[in-house]
């Protein structure tokens, strides 16, 4: 390696780290903005505007649900484990909306701190199993979403 | 070391060398695709929740994985460009961007086949999907820089560049799951964990992944092989294999005042 590469390599390597500095502190400063959702603790701290098109996240807690028998109104509450918060929703759930799964809401947050959402998708974690293995899961008493939840 | 990388840095000598191995890299990649494919889709257990809709993982994660992968490639061969402005890394930095642009899009697009019918929605805006994005648009900008500039080495160096600085893509795209809030689940694999899923559902997984970089080095090498049969075609050796008589035609062709 002759003097001319070793200075080429530097310029490249110090151009490549300084680039990286600079995309890194954007965003960082970009932070709270590349969030998809706010979480119920952020709500209940106050961080999410009122009656402004947001987007909020969480579990859904296990035994929320309550659907109204003739029509698609439900009520269920989201939690982080920390705080919960009640979204109200009146269109078709997706496929993968249950208890103890994860759910990204749209919809604007009311004067009473409840959440009148417009679109619920469901979020799936990267814990991948077969039926019979959740079925054991099951009857040995071990949630098998519940454990391997993260807040 | 320094020997043998001059050496493969030869177009000649990687053409040869290539062509060896290029029979039985496409075989094994047949071999791994095919086991893989068929253990994805029959002997692999369907998933508690998503039934058989997360069987497009096995598709979805290889390309996604690869294309990372490929990007990181093409950078590294932008920066042996920079620096020792060796042929065959213009050639390596030029026949990447294609392919990896393809497997990106095949990564978004059975990423909204996935996500329809399990999240809800074809496309969200979340860290994880918009920086695949960005990569795609990465590679669109290193196909089209290419063929933008006519002058060979100084395309090759501007897609270096270009290659180079989006290299900062892809630890955004690697903890994108992690540093923010998205909609897409956590990295299926990690080279520190023991997989999250059981034997049966993640060894065709990692066939898979095997699979399609066997295919990726496939392509790869055959491009690259056509590339220097383009950009060499003047030098005695590719006259000599496309026809044995060359000796005799580079005379009479001098003799007829060049090409």
């Amino acid at each position: 390696m002759n003097a001319i590469h070793k200075k080429r390599l530097i310029i490249v390597c110090v151009g490549v780290v300084a680039f990286a500095a600079a995309a890194g502190l954007v965003l960082f400063a970009l932070n709270e903005n590349i969030n998809l959702f706010y979480s119920p603790t952020q709500v209940a701290e106050g961080e999410a505007p009122v009656n402004k098109r947001i987007r909020v996240g969480g579990m859904v807690a296990t035994g929320s649900v309550q659907r109204e028998p003739d029509s698609l109104k439900v009520l269920f509450v989201v939690t982080d484990y920390e705080n919960n918060l009640t979204i109200h929703y009146d269109r078709v759930l997706p496929d993968l909306f249950r208890e103890g799964q994860g759910i990204v809401a749209t919809g604007k947050l009311d004067q009473n701190g409840q959440f009148r959402a417009s679109e619920v998708l469901a979020k799936h974690d990267e814990n991948y199993m077969p039926p019979e293995v959740s079925d054991m899961l099951e009857k040995r008493g071990v949630d098998a979403t519940g454990t391997t939840a993260k807040p | 070391m320094w020997t043998w990388y001059h050496k493969l840095s030869s177009p000649k000598w990687f053409y040869q060398l290539s062509g060896q191995w290029l029979p039985w890299i496409a075989c094994a990649a047949v071999l791994f695709l095919g086991t893989g494919l068929v253990m994805a889709l029959a002997y692999a257990p369907a998933d508690y929740q998503q039934g058989n809709s997360f069987r497009i993982m096995y598709i979805h994660v290889p390309s996604a994985i690869l294309a990372q992968s490929c990007y990181m490639m093409m950078a590294v061969a932008g920066g042996i460009v920079l620096i020792w402005r060796i042929k065959l890394a213009e050639m390596v930095l030029k026949c990447i961007a294609p392919f990896g642009a393809s497997i990106t899009f095949l990564a978004l697009v059975t990423g909204g086949i996935w996500g329809y019918p399990t999240w809800g929605t074809w496309w969200v805006w979340d860290a994880r999907g918009t920086s695949m994005l960005i990569l795609l648009f990465l590679y669109f900008g290193v196909i089209a820089l290419q063929s933008a500039i006519n002058n060979t080495s100084g395309a090759a160096r501007a897609c270096a560049l270009l290659s180079l600085v989006g290299l900062v893509n892809i630890p955004i795209i690697k903890y994108s799951v992690e540093w923010w809030n998205t909609l897409h689940q956590p990295a299926t694999f990690k080279l520190t964990e023991k997989p999250s899923m059981p034997m049966e559902m993640w060894l065709p997984l990692l066939i898979m992944v095997v699979a399609f970089y066997l295919v990726f080095t496939v392509v790869l090498i055959m491009r690259v092989r056509n590339e220097i049969l383009e950009r060499e075609y003047k030098t005695n050796w590719v006259r000599k294999l496309i026809d044995p008589s060359a000796d005799r035609s580079i005379k009479s062709s001098v003799k007829n005042g060049g090409e």
